[in-house]
């Protein structure tokens, strides 16, 4: 594999990740600043954390001065889905691929990172990916301090209406896949209906929003793999 | 009072700790066809319960405007538009409608 071509193919095809985290983070960076971070130290999160659920989650978290361990406690509930992303990144690699590269893609994996890295043909390039996480993160740290800075003179109707973006990408990146393979779209389907009445439980039943996440992938993932087996050398068939 | 500093160090450190875990212990071919499909659907679910009903539950935002943001989403995606595309359409939609009823109102 190319090294600079990885690259630079991961550059270009991380531009609209890039503009998407623009929004989503200028979004996060405005709450940020509302909540009592300077700017600095939203920017810092952003460059340091890479994840739009776990760093929004945090904010009321900061506010509260709640203790370390339970800070510790809600990022690993709410970030798990990392931990699946990752192990199925693991079988897009080549198996020789040393461990600093292994730790460079870590840093990285977001879902949007993760979704572009999965629809790749053939094997993943560590090159690829950094092309890939070196524009997005740009945006990402970008639109914090932008959002941090500048937010709070944007009208309130434009800030609510951006925040729309990150879920316009995840629905962008979710559909297609679900148009060719009819299981994907009933993995969709069915996570959006579990989604939807585990949201609406009676008060003394409801899970936190992390929680909900983990529940409804572990239930339909699982459910799914043994209804509909994706065929083993046929990553991009269209049978199932 | 804790240091915000330290707030964003344990983040940073428990959310790593999740993404390198797996990519440097895991080091062959999951042979299991099973597990395999398992990882496959993973994201296509966690997106889904990420964006629905989320998507309607937005502050300073009518179900309305939300509703127009999320079709647009739906119809401009399944016809293969990009991320950028479909991201800034589902705002433009959702700005419109709700500007329209802000008018109404």
């Amino acid at each position: 594999m190319n090294k600079g071509k990885g690259f630079i193919d991961g550059l270009r095809d991380g531009i609209p990740i890039c503009m998407g985290y623009l929004a989503v983070s200028f979004a996060f960076g405005i709450a940020a600043s509302e909540k009592g971070l300077s700017t600095i130290q939203a920017v810092v999160m952003s460059f340091t954390n890479v994840t739009s659920a776990g760093q929004y989650a945090s904010l009321d978290s900061i506010r509260d001065n709640v203790s370390l361990l339970e800070m510790a406690l809600l990022q690993l509930i709410i970030n798990l889905r990392y931990l699946l992303m990752s192990t199925a990144l693991t079988q897009k690699l080549d198996q020789k691929t040393s461990i600093l590269h292994r730790m460079g893609i870590a840093y990285g994996v977001t879902d949007e990172i993760f979704a572009m890295s999965v629809l790749v043909k053939g094997q993943l390039s560590p090159f690829y990916s950094y092309g890939l996480i070196a524009v997005s993160l740009a945006g990402w740290t970008f639109g914090t301090f932008l959002g941090a800075f500048a937010g709070q003179v944007l009208p309130t109707l434009v800030i609510a209406c951006l925040g729309l973006a990150i879920y316009g990408m995840f629905i962008a990146i979710i559909i297609p896949p679900a148009r060719e393979r009819k299981s994907v779209m009933a993995v969709v389907a069915a996570s959006m209906l579990l989604s939807l009445v585990l949201t609406f439980l009676p008060e003394d039943f409801r899970l936190s929003s992390g929680m909900r996440i983990i529940v409804i992938t572990l239930i339909v993932s699982a459910a799914a793999a043994f209804l509909a087996p994706i065929p083993d050398e046929d990553k991009e068939g269209r049978d199932a | 009072m804790h240091n915000v500093y330290s707030y964003i160090l344990v983040m940073a450190l428990v959310t790593y700790a999740i993404r390198v875990l797996p990519l440097t212990l895991i080091r062959r071919r999951i042979e299991s066809s099973f597990l395999r499909s398992f990882l496959y659907y993973v994201p296509f679910a966690t997106l889904a319960a990420m964006t629905f009903p989320a998507i309607f539950m937005g502050d300073g935002i009518s179900i309305w405007a939300a509703a127009a943001g999320f079709l647009t989403a739906l119809i401009l995606a399944y016809r293969g538009k990009s991320l950028l595309v479909v991201a800034a359409s589902a705002c433009g939609a959702a700005l419109m409608v709700q500007l329209m009823i802000n008018v109404i109102q």
